[in-house]
């Protein structure tokens, strides 16, 4: 007896391909800034060293992104196309950062509806109207707002480390604490890199700078004699 | 015997370069009553002129609330206001669904332009015969903008249409220059003189009038029947005060 061939339910991204890693985010005094490095990673093989994650969209705000690299561009051509229609229109008006990252949200939940999402966290940093803005997005809709945000692996190294620094910082302070975030993140996360990229957001507008080489230090004993219960590693 | 050639559809041309049904749909607008609008630097309001159709009926709704930061006042065919009303709520909560933002004034009053244009080009279809006096609010400030069913939009310092709007335009055009740093009531007081023009017997009470309001921490409200009575008590106060050599007959007999 002949079965009839079945046939394969359709499929779409089912991983990510060239990734990015941690993007961190914190509220200073007057400000906001976002923080990350600029590799992009093909599976475990540092395969592009220089990869700008942070992209700026209208006048007042700065998306950044880990995960799919691929899947970013495609956010930030959407994004891009979303601030010229606002120059289109000519009235005035243009998009808040709350606006964007509401859009991104809508935009995120329903590509995951349709079991096609789009592979990334996103974090959206903007300054308006003399108050700052910071929120998430990620790759299935799930939105917040926080005074201090991180992606991926910094979830799990940066968050309390910028806990414990607080808000109540000035610019290089906080700059300070982003590179040194970025720094911890890069000792214990394979897939990171030390050049690294920061973007603020204030009053003055948005200023996105140029990578940069962070320093490391692999002198520590712990580095060196890695012992878990007594027990070499 | 005097039948127009060129007046059956709206693709047609008249020799004079003119399209007649778009013109028509144009003069209903002028056979509603009137809606003023006015804004300020901190307000738009609108004031219309409510009628009934006979002492048992009810006054016909006058201004409609689109969202929390917009409406219209309409003269023409209410059954299109309607229509165009509840087109406009749906794309302002689509907008909110997707940007969780109030839609910017003029980007929906180029929606609804667009709708009416296509309404001006197409052999089956018939134009909107109803003009649209829109208020709102967004980051630029307070807007008044009028929507024509030619296809035409026009953002104004201050406005009217509808029957007897002349009247109501020639106050307006007097005045208008000091309305951008007027205090809300007194604003309020202007856009309700301006209708009292239009009006045929110079009366306008709580019952035929209608007042909105919308601005800055001020959400677009509707005032009718007991509640627009604040607001021509501002009126009656005023004329009291202004016309000293008024008798109170006088002024009893305008109500």
């Amino acid at each position: 007896m002949k079965t009839k061939p079945v046939a394969e339910p359709s499929t779409r991204t089912q991983q990510p391909i060239v990734t990015g890693t941690g993007v961190l985010g914190i509220k200073y005094n007057g400000g906001v800034m976002l923080a990350c490095d600029t590799l992009g990673s093909y599976g475990s093989l540092a395969r592009f060293r220089t990869v700008k994650r942070l992209e700026k969209v209208g006048d007042f705000t700065v998306v950044g992104a880990s995960g799919d690299l691929s899947d970013f561009q495609k956010i930030s051509s959407m994004l891009r196309e979303m601030s010229t229609s606002d120059s289109a229109y000519d009235d005035g008006c243009n998009m808040t950062p709350r606006d964007i990252h509401q859009y991104l949200g809508r935009v995120m939940y329903n590509r995951r509806n349709k079991f096609d999402p789009l592979w990334n966290e996103l974090v959206v940093a903007g300054f308006r109207d003399g108050k700052p803005f910071l929120g998430a997005v990620d790759l299935i809709g799930t939105m917040y707002e926080d005074d201090i945000i991180a992606t991926s692996f910094g979830n799990y190294v940066c968050l309390p480390l910028m806990r414990k620094a607080g808000t109540n910082l000035s610019k290089e302070e906080a700059k300070q604490v982003m590179e040194n975030c970025l720094r911890v993140l890069y000792y214990r996360n394979t897939k990171s890199s030390t050049k690294i990229q920061i973007a603020t957001v204030s009053a003055e507008g948005v200023e996105i700078g140029e990578p940069f080489e962070i320093s490391t230090y692999w002198g520590y004993s712990a580095f060196q004699h890695t012992e878990y219960h007594g027990k070499r590693l | 015997m005097f039948r127009n050639q060129y007046d059956t559809d709206v693709t047609t041309w008249s020799p004079q370069g003119r399209i007649h049904q778009v013109e028509y749909a144009m003069e209903a607008v002028k056979q509603g009553s009137a809606c003023v609008g006015v804004k300020s630097k901190t307000h738009a309001v609108l004031t219309a002129l409510k009628r009934s159709t006979n002492d048992m009926s009810s006054y016909q709704k006058k201004i409609f609330k689109v969202d929390e930061h917009m409406g219209i006042a309409i003269s023409g065919l209410t059954a299109d206001a309607r229509s165009l009303c509840m087109y406009m709520r749906t794309e302002c909560l689509q907008h909110k669904y997707v940007y969780e933002s109030p839609v910017p004034v003029q980007r929906l009053v180029i929606d609804i332009a667009d709708k009416c244009q296509g309404c001006t080009q197409s052999a089956s279809a018939r134009p909107y015969g109803v003009g649209l006096l829109v208020a709102g609010m967004d980051q630029t400030g307070p807007h008044v903008y009028y929507n024509c069913p030619s296809g035409n939009y026009y953002e104004y310092k201050a406005m009217t249409i509808g029957a007897r709007s002349q009247a109501a335009k020639t106050y307006l055009e007097k005045h208008f220059a000091s309305f951008e740093n007027l205090e809300l009531k007194d604003l309020v007081k202007h856009a309700l003189t301006a209708l009292k023009e239009t009006s045929q017997n110079g009366d306008i009470n709580a019952k035929n009038a209608s007042v909105a309001i919308v601005g800055i921490d001020h959400p677009f409200t509707t005032y009718d029947e007991e509640n627009v009575q604040q607001f021509i008590d501002l009126l009656d106060k005023d004329e009291i005060s202004e016309g000293a050599t008024k008798t109170e007959t006088d002024t009893a007999m305008q109500e």
